[in-house]
């Protein structure tokens, strides 16, 4: 889609100056939708930041925000349409089926389908997750609109249209997306790329039950298990408020333990960066970066990282990030905030040793005296 | 069986440079690779044919270029390659490039045998939106099974097949049936090395290309930029910091003094931290 023609600013591509004439039976469409992913009994924080994110929006456009809540009835999808209120939606939609139990992509395209088609939101938004992308997908192309993945900035332009801006070419340039004369204007956004609104409680209002014919013998899928990783999970990656990462500056898979140890004295999490997965030091789903996970935490320490666009990409919602690099033009100390020139398989092990001591009771005793 | 797998010739990202005035990719001279993510589905392929009997037929759209891409695919075992290439598709997002390919996997069907399961990766390194496996489901009304980190069993009689697929938190099993699409999670096997059978036979192999007319695509409206209801407004590189990190003064001191310094420099930054983190630490 990028064209490589010269020029300040780049010409847009092909389209791009058209003329955005809604066809008539488009116009009526309006309202944001953020679809509440729950999945056994729990919302994903994903759609918590997705509401934070479509209240903005819905409030420039001067429309409602909707949570969008499927699952069996009973408490779980109660749950998940007190929690849509209390993180800022005015109204929550809800279908409610046995067969909604387990995510499968047949019904949950099906429903999501029919509430569109019903009610016709202007703008629907779903977290970049295994579920979310799964969906997401399918929907679009059943609705035959445009899609916009991994958005790491929504906006809406002066006539109203949503402006999805996302990495691409591994997070090397931005790239401002719109859809064009289709509806709803659909995008994704990746788990901890936006931040936490703030939670308000309040008492659930309009919701809106919606009937969607479906037998569970039509389905052709069956979900016949679910092995949860349990307390061993990365998933708490993401949503850590600490995190360390080793680099291919560790120079062997043994030196990962270094990493560990900061991180078990500190009570952080542990990743690394996408060189340390291709050499199989570490698996997949501990990896910071465009292609591995995106982290918010509030410390970041990068060690042996040298800060590559893609890695860039995950962790720049960090509140502090520490750079350790024996490299003092790596690029990680363009995006750091502190940074210490030094050898992280010398300096690790110090660290450690010194925090923990600091942070032990008894030494934080004599700190307090 | 019939297998199709989808691949994409994409460039080399780790040499992708940009142009610092105009924001630009530079494509000239940048080495292009098969979509990494695709080996795994690749592998996949070529594992159930070995082990059910059948072909592989390896598909791709994109430039005539893209043959490159398709001999390669070839030369790893896979039985036929199909390169969709037309002027028409440029410019295609996701939406009219599922539209493009999952006609030309009609017309495969029509031409080579029903396929039993399409493969694609789990996403492309240079698009990264994981968005057209699952188009092509639709659009071909196939069963969807995306993020698959292991086909557990596949029984041609009744087909059935059952599926790990990597889901939030945790692995799901599902059971569906053929004909289903698959995209392969990364890591789940090694693309084997190709035999020097398949090196010759890949070289004697005549790719068969296809237009969209030879694919069957009457509607052109529903390709390329015509058929893309999304639109690249705007191509920018991310703003730089305004300043870069301070550093800790590391002359004469030892790694002790340097973690005191720097864990100084963290906390006073970060003042809450340091109850947060004794409280956290089991230290």
């Amino acid at each position: 889609m990028l064209n490589t023609k010269q020029g300040t600013p780049p010409p847009a591509a092909g389209r791009a100056g058209m003329k955005k004439e809604l066809p008539e039976h488009f116009k009526d469409y309006r309202h944001v939708w953020v679809f509440i992913e729950l999945e056994r009994g729990q919302v994903h924080p994903v759609s918590f930041e997705l509401l934070g994110e479509g209240r903005k929006l819905a409030d420039k456009l001067g429309v409602e925000l909707a949570g969008v809540v499927l699952g069996p009835a009973g408490e779980a999808t109660l749950y998940a349409v007190a929690e849509a209120f209390a993180y800022g939606a005015d109204l929550a939609y809800l279908v409610e089926a046995p067969l909604l139990e387990d995510y499968r992509n047949e019904p949950f395209t099906k429903a999501i389908t029919d509430l569109v088609t019903t009610y016709k939101p202007e703008i629907l938004l779903l977290g970049a997750t295994t579920l979310g992308r799964d969906l997401a997908g399918s929907v679009a192309t059943t609705l035959l609109t445009g899609l916009t993945a991994d958005c790491t900035e929504l906006d809406v332009d002066a006539d109203g249209s949503l402006a999805a801006t996302r990495p691409t070419f591994g997070g090397s340039l931005l790239c401002t997306i719109y859809t064009l004369n289709c509806r709803p204007q659909m995008a994704t956004v990746r788990p901890r790329v936006m931040a936490m609104p703030q939670r308000v409680n309040k008492p659930i209002g309009r919701v809106i039950q919606h009937e969607v014919p479906m037998v569970e013998e039509e389905i052709v899928t069956k979900a016949l298990g679910f092995l949860s990783d349990g307390q061993s999970s990365n998933a708490n990656l993401a949503y850590a408020d600490v995190v360390v990462a080793g680099g291919l500056g560790l120079g062997a898979a043994e030196n990962l333990k270094l990493v560990k140890n900061l991180a078990r004295a500190i009570g952080a999490e542990y990743g690394c960066s996408r060189p340390l997965v291709q050499k199989g030091w570490m698996p997949a789903d501990r990896q910071i970066g465009q292609t591995g996970k995106t982290i918010r935490p509030k410390l970041y320490i990068a060690a042996g990282i040298s800060g590559a666009i893609q890695h860039r990409v995950g962790v720049g919602g960090a509140d502090l990030i520490v750079a350790i690099n024996t490299d003092r033009n790596a690029p990680i100390f363009d995006f750091a905030h502190l940074g210490v020139v030094t050898d992280a398989i010398r300096f690790l092990p110090s660290l450690t040793e010194v925090f923990t001591h600091r942070l032990s009771p008894h030494s934080r005793d004599k700190l307090a005296n | 069986m019939h297998i199709v797998i989808c691949i994409k010739q994409v460039p080399d990202s780790a040499q992708i440079r940009v142009h610092p005035v105009t924001n630009t990719i530079m494509r000239q001279g940048v080495p292009t690779i098969i979509n990494p993510y695709d080996l795994f589905a690749l592998e996949e392929a070529l594992k159930l044919r070995d082990a059910h009997g059948g072909e592989v037929t390896v598909l791709t759209m994109g430039p005539p270029m893209a043959e490159d891409a398709l001999r390669k695919a070839l030369t790893y075992g896979a039985d036929r390659a199909v390169l969709l290439t037309d002027r028409y598709f440029a410019g295609s997002d996701t939406l009219a490039t599922s539209f493009a390919l999952s006609q030309a996997i009609a017309k495969i069907g029509e031409t080579f045998g029903t396929p039993d399961i399409v493969f694609t990766g789990k996403q492309t390194i240079d698009g990264d939106t994981a968005q057209v496996g699952p188009g092509i489901a639709k659009r071909l009304d196939l069963m969807q099974l995306t993020y698959v980190a292991k086909i557990a069993s596949i029984d041609l009689n009744t087909r059935e097949i059952t599926v790990e697929r990597r889901s939030e938190g945790g692995t799901q099993t599902l059971m569906s049936k053929l004909p289903c699409l698959i995209t392969m999670l990364e890591g789940t096997n090694e693309i084997r090395r190709g035999s020097l059978d398949d090196a010759l036979r890949a070289a004697r192999s005549r790719i068969v290309k296809w237009s969209a007319a030879d694919a069957g695509i009457e509607d052109l409206t529903k390709c390329g930029l015509r058929g893309s209801p999304t639109v690249v407004k705007r191509v920018f590189a991310p703003a730089a910091r305004a300043e870069k990190a301070e550093q800790i003064d590391t002359t004469e001191k030892t790694p002790r003094d340097l973690a005191d310094a720097l864990i100084a420099g963290i906390f006073s930054r970060q003042p809450a931290l340091e109850d947060e983190l004794a409280f956290d630490g089991d230290a």
